[in-house]
Parts: structure tokens; C-alpha cells; sequence
């Protein structure tokens, strides 16, 4: 199929940028999105362009590290799929794709797609972690049985890979599907109950500092996420933030 | 030629690592504050080396080419990690973990480190347990364990098919937790270009920050490379699109000596490829050996009808099949070790049974399991187990709780919904046993240099079983390192902090920039995929899942010449000064054209076949791989002498005194 492609360039994180058009054909519809990226930037390097700038790593949904903003969604209209695992037999010939980065006033962009997400880290550093050494002394795995369930919840909030689309996709940038999703897999553990509270807390105000937006429920987030972590998570969130902060006053 | 010190303590096997401990000097934590420590790499290794020797004291400095430490390909890893644990009382101890991963590895690793692997991996299940590590468990609320390749007891610990992330992730909180307290500096988006030595101690590494280009010097007491295999000197792999050689390179060049390069495991179940554009290749777990049964038609017509398209899989009746593993491996099935599943998927190929047009495929399926299930829960819940669309429905569920999101990923990718239709799947290069050469101290023939995880040699000899990958890396970072280093490091307690401002800086900065200014002013014809497609092409018709002496001869002189034609005619846009993806991809393509040389030198050199090396020249009648043990029962450790072509052979011999050597059989 042939396709036209506009393309968001921007030489560095001072640049103003603006969208680019593009041509490229023969593109074969069992080719990944990013494949087909490969193959226009391989056409702009023998032409003597500047090839197009965008983060990727395993190429099979699971590292995050790819985004892209693709006909206004993130990681483009397919469901449960990260950008490098859509294919490109979701698009039909003639079509115009937009290629965008992750927009979000605490994802500055780096170049063309790049875009910034340490912010994320920081608000892991703030509390996204249970205090254990790793003297190996700990006691045995099977110590404190967990309920089937609770540890399947935990697990399923666990799978957040960090790509940033939930806040890429809220109208506010809101974060609260990517911290909820660390908040709820220790608040459904007993291991994270000694530090629940301080936790939620501290990644709560970690979030707002960072300069994300607040969460209107819309519920886009839960939509656009590829590995389909649930909104029940900032429920559990915020009735773990109240019940924190109504006892600490 | 050398002999190769091991520095293995005496005493008996399983005595050893507890004698060691009791007896090495330690660095008290006053002292700890005044040591710095570099990282190289946040995968499993990295990240939990980094996390506890910040949290023992010493300050450390990570670096990870990535946007964030826990993108390291370790979140990739699927099915599982190992432990002797015993849980389900199936016979398992430390001795039989340690007797699968050397028979595993076809006795070519070291006996020392796998039993010390083995002894300390239920302290990783305990540990990643308390880090709030969600672990699959059955309904009694206990962890619930599976069979992996090349064993006879269930021992594999698993969340869902996403083990590796909810590791690495638990690892990655671990040094979140030392990050806040200012123990670890974190260098997101750096690239370390090469190793610093000063009056023969490893003291720091060259990096470059890959958001601005800017090439900095940094100091430490000693140097930790955690920089994974060099599976992508194939090109088309099963590693992340940015995992690379290059640390491990660049430090074989100052000194470090390269291991059995050779040894790399070929992944026998991975989706095959489809076209010319395809960029990388994906795993789908061994795990789904325990449910999955392999299979190709028995008849040529069947096989002609299917690539046609006239035939569907689902219709070759069951005494028209031939599930080759059951057949060959009565006693292992489909659970051999992924060397022999993968050489007997290419035997099938080869001989004309490959079921997609490429003829380089075969079928993985599901309909027993999920009917093998379905009755069960029939029975479970008092329903009809003789309605077969009630039962397949019922058995779908379990397969569907048990590796839910592989099947997902494999229909994204397919486009063939795998719980109606078999999977097709081929072999697909996925991790590499080679690396540097380490000591019982992980340390690398460069003192205070280490080297852990994937990126060294030591722990799974010529092939590794599935889900040990986890295993070493926690096992080195959290447990072993953070002993060993301490040892080392007691030395250095007056030494004060290390200067960047010397000649060895200077010398490594000058060299380091020089490389990136003669690629960017190249400005020659061809791409660097043009040549990283062209070097893998070669790599997997030479050096893949069968090598001879004149393909690997033929190997040796194409590579060569192809680096002499990427050195003239490579076309790398951009300059140094910024953000370019191809400057960094050119550099790491670079080191890949002298490491295949290497690479197809030690296959040439070692005449025998063992574990993921077989050479076609050494098989047994039934085409199996025959080992040499009277010759060939070393660890080949290159030294770096300019070209590839002139690295010295050193051997270390390796003795087996707690385990027989025999041939190693899964029949």
C-alpha cells in the first residue's frame, strides 16, 4: 500500500517544530509500525535527509520505551498493543497518518518523537518500592500464603510497562492510571501494608509536582493503555490516599 | 598461550562459597562511603548489583542507553526463573539444579560457579517475594511453580508469561529505594564507549550522554559491566533493537578476554520470520513447552497442500502427524533442552517438512492441552466432560489464564487466532553463553573490572536451560558481587577519590571521539543497516544452528571484508553534538563486525560439537551432537591483539569432580 505520513519534526527540545509530509509505498501490510518507519528512514538517509527520531527498544510490547501519537491516538488505533507491536494491516492504501510524540507538559519532547518521561522515574523514587535489603535473609517466599486473587490483582497492576500513553491520551495529562497501578500492587500485597501510607502519599504529591494533571474520570487512559490496566486502580488509589491522609490529621 | 587462574577456593563443592565468605575481607561502612562503584547496564544483573551495593554503603554511578533503567531487555524474559526450592516435593535439591544446568550446558562450564548459582537461588524467591514481586500462585495462596527444558522437576517460579518484567521491575524498585537516598546516580540515555585503565586497574569509564552528544569521563573504584549478550551480531534476534556488544567490546580491547564466543544459543520457539523489512524477532516462551505439543505432517502432500493454502493444520488427522520430539526424545519430549528442539526443527525443515511458504516452520499446538484441561474443569464443576465444545471452551480458559498475553502477542503479530489454529513457530538466535571471561569473583582479567549476567561466560557452559537467565543475573547482582567486590574494594579504603584529569582519560576520551569523527565524516554510500543486515546474513548462514570448517573459513574472510567496506563506505547523518540514533547504531554495528570475526575463529577453532556450538563434521550416527572431551574440555579465553585475527587463545581448564561426564542424552 501507499501511504502519506505527517510527521511531527523538531530538531531539539528548543526548536519550535511542525509537522513534516512525507510519501512511501509499497509498504506491506505484515510489517510492524515502526518497520515501516525503518523503511522511510532508510529512504531520507540514502536521499541525504535527517532520518526521523523515536524511542524503541524490544519491538514486542514490553520495555515501554516506544510511544507515538498516531491519527490522535496512542500508539494508534489498534487495542492492547504498544506502537512497535501495531501492524500495519490496520491501515488501508491511501490513507494519511499522523505521527505525533506523547504531548503532556511534563513529557518535553527531546527530538521529532523523543519525548522526556524521567518524570515517571521521579515518581517512582518517591515511594514505588518496599523497603527490604537484599541480604537474602529475608523469610521464606511461601511464608505469608496470599489469596489467589489478591496476588492475580496485583500481578495484572503490575504489567504497567511506563510507556506514558494514559497520560498522553487524558485531555488533562493526568498520570493517576501510571501511579495507581504501583500504589494498588503493594496495597493488594501484604509486604506493601507497613509503607502504604507514606507511599500513597508521597507518589500522590510527587505526581502533582511534576506537573501532571488531575483525573476527571473520563476514562481514555484505560482505553489507550496497551497492557489494559483497569481504572479500578485509581479507585483504590484515592480511597487509599482519603483513608491515609484522614488518619494522619 | 596462558593458563587461566580461576581463583576457585579449595574445599569441597558444597563448602566452598560459605568457606569464601567466612574468610574475605570486608569494607567497613565508614570506609564504604569513600568508594565509588560504576554499573554498566540496569538489567537484572545491573539493577540488582546497583541497588545492593548502594544499599551496603558504596556510591554508585549507573548508566543505561535507555530513557529509564527499567527498560533493560531483562523485561523481556517470559516464562520463568529457577529455583531449588523443592515446593512441590518432586525431588529437587541444590545438587539436582546443579547437576541440570552443568549436564544442560554439555559440560563446558564451571563446576564452582553453577553450584554457587544453585545454592543461592531460593534466597531470589525469597527476596523478590518481600520486594512485592507477584509471583503466579495456586489456590491455597503458595507459589506456584512449572517444567522448563532439560529437567525432570518443576522449579520454575512464574508470573504469567512476564516473569522478566516483574523481576526486573522489583530489581528497578530496589534501586528506586537508593536513588531517593542519593546512593545511586542514575545516567539515563548514556552509552558507555570505553573503559579506563590506570596502572592496570580498571578506574572508569568513557560514556556518551546520547540527549546531547557530549562525551564525558567518569571515576570509580571499580567497573561493573551488566551489558548483556551480543545476540544481535545476527542481526535479526530475539534482543532488544538496541542491545549491543560495545561495553563488553571495548573492554575486551583494553584487556578483557573474550570467552567462548561461539556459544550462543538459537531459541527453538519463536515466531518465524515473514519479510526482507523485518526488523526483529519474537519469542514466544519455552513455557508453552509444557502444554504445546511440536509437530510437522508426516506426508510430503500434506505439506505441499498446507503452503498452498488447500489445507489447514487443524485437519491433518492425528496418525498423519509426526510430533518429532515425542518420537526422538521419548523420555524429555517436548521438554528437551532448546539446543536439541531447535536442531531438530532445522532436521525437519531441511528435509522438506517446513509447514509456511518459507519451509522454515513448524507447528506448536495447543488442542490436547486445552482439551486435556477442559475435562478436568468438567469434572472439577459436575459438567458434561463428553459435550466437546463445552470441555474446548472450558480448556481454552485455563490456557488463556496460563500464557494469555503470548497467545495475545502472537494474534497481533500472526494475525491467526492460536486457540483454533496451531502456532507456527522456528528457531531464532535469542541469548549468548559467551562473554567475558570472569573469575570465581566475576571479576574479568582486568583487576577491578567485573563482569555479570549475560555479558560474562561462567554459568551455563554451552547451552542454557530455560528460565536460568534470571536466575544468574539476580544471583550475581543481589548475592555474589556484592561479596566479591567487597574483597577487592578492601584494598582501596585509603586510595581517595579517583582524578579524571590523567593521560588514561585523555588517551580513552582522544580515541572514543576520533571513532565518532571518522563516522559522521564518512560520508560513504551505504546505511549502517545495509551493513549490521549483511553482517547477520552471514552469521546465520555460518555461524547459526550448523557450522562446518569451510563455512566458517568463508565466514572469517566476508566479515573481514565487509568491515574494510563499512569503514570506507558507511553513510552516518547527523553530527556528534545532538541526539543521533544512527551515530549510536554505527558504533555498535562497528564492534559487531570484529566480534563476528572472533566469534566465527573460536566455532573454527573448537573441532567438536557441545550444547548450541554443533558442528556438522562432529555428530553421531542418529545426528546428535559428539562432544570431544579429551580435547576440548576448556573455556576458550581470547586476548585482544589488535585484529580479531590475532587474538591469543587461552585455555582454562575445566574439572568435573563432583559430576560424571557422559554423553549428554534426553532420549
Amino acid at each position: 500500500m501507499n501511504l502519506k505520513l505527517k510527521i511531527w519534526r523538531q530538531k531539539d527540545a528548543n526548536d519550535k517544530g511542525s509537522m513534516v509530509d512525507y510519501d512511501i509505498q509499497n509498504v506491506s501490510e505484515h510489517m510492524s509500525f515502526l518497520e515501516m518507519l525503518d523503511v522511510l528512514n532508510e529512504e531520507l538517509i540514502e536521499k541525504g535527509d535527517d532520518p526521523v527520531a523515536f524511542d524503541h527498544d524490544c519491538r514486542e510490547g514490553i520495555c515501554g520505551m516506544c510511544s507515538l501519537y498516531i491519527n490522535g491516538e496512542a500508539h494508534g488505533p489498534d487495542r492492547m498493543v504498544t506502537t512497535c507491536q501495531l501492524h500495519m494491516r490496520k491501515f488501508k492504501d491511501g490513507d494519511t497518518i499522523y505521527i505525533e510524540p506523547f504531548r503532556a507538559n511534563a513529557f518535553p519532547v527531546v527530538k521529532d518523537l523523543v519525548v522526556d518521561r524521567s518524570s515517571f522515574d521521579r515518581i517512582q523514587h518517591a515511594g514505588g518500592y518496599i523497603s527490604v535489603n537484599t541480604s537474602g535473609n529475608t523469610q521464606d517466599a511461601n511464608a505469608i500464603p496470599i489469596p489467589k486473587d489478591d496476588a492475580d490483582l496485583a500481578f495484572d497492576a503490575a504489567t504497567c510497562i511506563g510507556c506514558g500513553a494514559c497520560v498522553a491520551s487524558c485531555k488533562n495529562s493526568s498520570a493517576m492510571l501510571f501511579v495507581s497501578a504501583k500504589v494498588s500492587q503493594f496495597a493488594l500485597l501484604p509486604q506493601g501494608q507497613v509503607e502504604a501510607k507514606d507511599r500513597v502519599t508521597n507518589m500522590v504529591n510527587k505526581m502533582d509536582e511534576e506537573g501532571f494533571g488531575n483525573c476527571t474520570n473520563t476514562g481514555a487512559c484505560e482505553v489507550q493503555c496497551p497492557k489494559g490496566i483497569s481504572l479500578d486502580n485509581i479507585s483504590r488509589m484515592n480511597r487509599e490516599f482519603l483513608s491515609a491522609n484522614l488518619k494522619k490529621s | 598461550m596462558g593458563k587461566l587462574n580461576s581463583g576457585v577456593p579449595e574445599g569441597e563443592l558444597k563448602n566452598k562459597w560459605v568457606n569464601y565468605k567466612d574468610n574475605i575481607d570486608l569494607v567497613n561502612p565508614a570506609n564504604k562511603r569513600n568508594i565509588d562503584v560504576i554499573v554498566v547496564g540496569t538489567g537484572l544483573a545491573g539493577g540488582s548489583a546497583s541497588a545492593t551495593l548502594a544499599e551496603l554503603g558504596y556510591n554508585v554511578k549507573t548508566f543505561c542507553y535507555q530513557d529509564s533503567p527499567r527498560r533493560a531487555h531483562s523485561i523481556a524474559a517470559q516464562g520463568g526463573i529457577n529455583a531449588a526450592k523443592n515446593y512441590q516435593g518432586d525431588g529437587d535439591s541444590t545438587y539436582r539444579l546443579f547437576y541440570d544446568t552443568i549436564k544442560g550446558g554439555d559440560y563446558r562450564s564451571r563446576e564452582a560457579n553453577v553450584y554457587r548459582l544453585a545454592e543461592v537461588s531460593t534466597n531470589i524467591i525469597d527476596q523478590c517475594v518481600a520486594q512485592g514481586v507477584p509471583f503466579a500462585r495456586d489456590y491455597g495462596g503458595l507459589l506456584d511453580n512449572r517444567s522448563f527444558g532439560g529437567v525432570l522437576v518443576s522449579r520454575t517460579f512464574y508470573a504469567k508469561g512476564q516473569t522478566g518484567q516483574q523481576l526486573l521491575l522489583g530489581a528497578y524498585s530496589a534501586m528506586n529505594r537508593q536513588i531517593a537516598r542519593g546512593k545511586i546516580k542514575m545516567y539515563n540515555r548514556h552509552e558507555m564507549l570505553d573503559v579506563v585503565v590506570v596502572d592496570g586497574k580498571a578506574r572508569g569509564i568513557i560514556a556518551r550522554n546520547l540527549t546531547t552528544g557530549e562525551i564525558e569521563r567518569h571515576s570509580a573504584h571499580a567497573v561493573v559491566l551488566a551489558s548483556g549478550g551480543y545476540g544481535n551480531v545476527y542481526f535479526l534476534s530475539t534482543n532488544a533493537m538496541g542491545s549491543n556488544v560495545t561495553a563488553a567490546w571495548k573492554a575486551h580491547k583494553k584487556g578483557a578476554y573474550f570467552a567462548n564466543p561461539c556459544y550462543t544459543q538459537i531459541h527453538p520457539t519463536c515466531i518465524p520470520r515473514s519479510g526482507e523489512y523485518q526488523s526483529k524477532l519474537t519469542l514466544m516462551s519455552e513455557s508453552l513447552r509444557n502444554d504445546g505439543r511440536i509437530w510437522v505432517p508426516k506426508k510430503k502432500e500434506d505439506v505441499e497442500a498446507l503452503r498452498n493454502g488447500t489445507l489447514k493444520a487443524i485437519n491433518i488427522k492425528e496418525e498423519d502427524r509426526d510430533y518429532y520430539l515425542e518420537r526422538r526424545y521419548p523420555a524429555f519430549g517436548n521438554l528437551v533442552p532448546r539446543d536439541v528442539a531447535s536442531r531438530a526443527a532445522k532436521e525437519r525443515c531441511d528435509a522438506g517438512f517446513g509447514v509456511n511458504q518459507t519451509g522454515e516452520a513448524v507447528f506448536l499446538d495447543f488442542s490436547s492441552a486445552i482439551m486435556r484441561y477442559g475435562k478436568e474443569q468438567a469434572l472439577l464443576k459436575g459438567l458434561d466432560e463428553n459435550d466437546a465444545s463445552l470441555v474446548k471452551k472450558l480448556g481454552q480458559d485455563i490456557v488463556k489464564a496460563k500464557y494469555g498475553n503470548l497467545f495475545q502477542m502472537y494474534e497481533k503479530i500472526v494475525d491467526e487466532n492460536p486457540y483454533e489454529t496451531p502456532m507456527m513457530i522456528y528457531p531464532a538466535v535469542h541469548y549468548t553463553m559467551g562473554g567475558i571471561w570472569v573469575d570465581y569473583n566475576l571479576m574479568t582479567s582486568v583487576p577491578g573490572l567485573y563482569a555479570i549476567g549475560e555479558a560474562n561466560f561462567s554459568d551455563h557452559g554451552a547451552n542454557r536451560l530455560g528460565a536460568s537467565a534470571l536466575m544468574q543475573g539476580l544471583a550475581d547482582g543481589y548475592f555474589v558481587l556484592p561479596y566479591t567486590i567487597g574483597d577487592y574494594l578492601s584494598d582501596d579504603i585509603r586510595t581517595g577519590p579517583i582524578s579524571t584529569d590523567t593521560k588514561e582519560f585523555d588517551e580513552a576520551e582522544q580515541q572514543v571521539k576520533e571513532q565518532l569523527n571518522n563516522l559522521v565524516n564518512n560520508k560513504g554510500k551505504h546505511s549502517v543497516d545495509y551493513y549490521h543486515k549483511k553482517l547477520g546474513k552471514i552469521m546465520w548462514d555460518e555461524c547459526g544452528m550448523a557450522r562446518t570448517e569451510e563455512g566458517l573459513k568463508k565466514a572469517i574472510q566476508d566479515i573481514k571484508s565487509l568491515r574494510d567496506d563499512f569503514w570506507k563506505n558507511v553513510n552516518v547523518p547527523g553530527g556528534i553534538n545532538e541526539m543521533n540514533k544512527e551515530l549510536e547504531k554505527a558504533g555498535r554495528v562497528a564492534d559487531f563486525l570484529e566480534l563476528g570475526e572472533l566469534f566465527a575463529k573460536d566455532a573454527l577453532e573448537r573441532n567438536e560439537s557441545c550444547g548450541g556450538h554443533f558442528r556438522e563434521e562432529y555428530a553421531t550416527p542418529e545426528g546428535e551432537a559428539k562432544r570431544n572431551d579429551k580435547d576440548y574440555t576448556y573455556v576458550a579465553a581470547w586476548e585482544y591483539k589488535g585484529e580479531p585475527a590475532d587474538a591469543v587463545l587461552h585455555k582454562e581448564e575445566l574439572n568435573f569432580e563432583n559430576i560424571e561426564v557422559k554423553e549428554r542424552s534426553y532420549k
